[in-house]
């Protein structure tokens, strides 16, 4: 049971991440070069000599990206699939399908859309060097932080629902989750580090592509996973093998 | 098909398909699997380093930056 739906996680996840390749080259490297160009630029003015290049340009936009995109897919399919397991006919009513769709959207606003608003996606040149162990750290604290208050607003919609009916109780744990993360967000410390005089487009077209990244990936996740892990469901799960059977 | 399929799935109420504790075990493994991945592609000589050299680091570069990690 769950080695059959863990292997079609990791397939998904490996399908996803091809995707995930597909959308960031088309989108995000045109965003990466310029951002380089931009350092180029001024480590010349700046009479520097330019960092050696240890993987080439066109490694890095296609094999290494690749790499990056491929793995992240395999592992957040696989952890996709455990808590799909545990989802199902416990977190909701919905059907295998409906669930994972709904699931990948929760992963996706809680790992990847909301911590982007505290400390969002930058491309090369944006960030010091000097700051990297502190910009590590606060990024990871912020997902913890968010995935932490999407369970607890998950579980207190879950405890309101009986009593309150389902959309106010919906109402309540957004709220609380909202207000969770906003006071988290007004403690935590910013990070600006853009330099003066970069293209506020690139950097703009960066973030989006960054988001699309993560949104194909997820998007790719649960749809794909949803699709594979209907077959294994309805096998384990006595009122839906009888819907697969009669269908 | 599918109008079947949609009329009576709304009949049968999902069941839960799997117990906790026959899932602890993969959970436990797929977590640790996903941390490593998650590190290598994201964090390795960056903040932390395992490896000496910046080989892992220039390879993921772009994965990096475009799958949101803080980089450079």
């Amino acid at each position: 049971m769950a080695r059959s739906l863990l292997v079609r996680g990791l397939l998904a996840g490996l399908a996803a991440g091809l995707l995930a390749f597909a959308f960031a080259f088309a989108f995000g490297e045109p965003q990466v070069q310029h951002a380089i160009d931009f350092e180029d630029h001024l480590a010349l003015l700046r009479h520097e000599p330019p960092d050696p290049e240890l993987v080439s340009r066109g490694v890095q936009r296609t094999l290494g990206l690749l790499t990056g995109t491929v793995l992240t897919g395999i592992a957040l399919g696989g952890i996709f699939s455990l808590a799909f397991a545990w989802a199902y006919g416990r977190l909701t009513r919905f059907g295998p399908r409906a669930t994972a769709a709904l699931l990948a959207l929760g992963a996706y606003l809680a790992v990847t859309a909301v911590p982007a608003t505290k400390y969002p996606p930058n491309p090369p040149t944006i960030g010091n060097a000097g700051t990297i162990d502190r910009r590590t750290v606060l990024y990871f604290a912020m997902i913890a932080i968010s995935l932490l208050a999407f369970v607890a607003a998950v579980r207190l919609w879950r405890e309101l629902a009986p009593r309150m009916g389902s959309w106010n109780a919906a109402i309540a744990g957004g709220g609380a989750f909202l207000a969770l993360i906003a006071a988290a967000e007004l403690i935590l410390p910013g990070v600006h580090e853009t330099p003066g005089g970069f293209p506020a487009d690139v950097l703009w077209r960066f973030r989006i592509a960054s988001l699309g990244t993560n949104a194909t990936l997820w998007t790719a996740i649960g749809l794909g996973f949803g699709a594979l892990a209907e077959r294994v469901v309805a096998r384990h799960d006595p009122g839906r093998a009888a819907v697969a059977v009669e269908a | 098909m599918s109008d079947a399929t949609l009329e009576r799935s709304a009949a049968a109420a999902p069941a839960p398909i799997a117990s906790p504790r026959e899932l602890l075990p993969y959970a436990i493994f797929a977590a640790v699997l996903m941390l490593v991945l998650v590190y290598f592609v994201g964090a390795e000589q960056g903040a932390t380093s395992l490896f000496s050299g910046s080989y892992v680091h220039e390879l993921v570069h772009d994965a990096r930056h475009l799958l949101g990690f803080p980089c450079h």
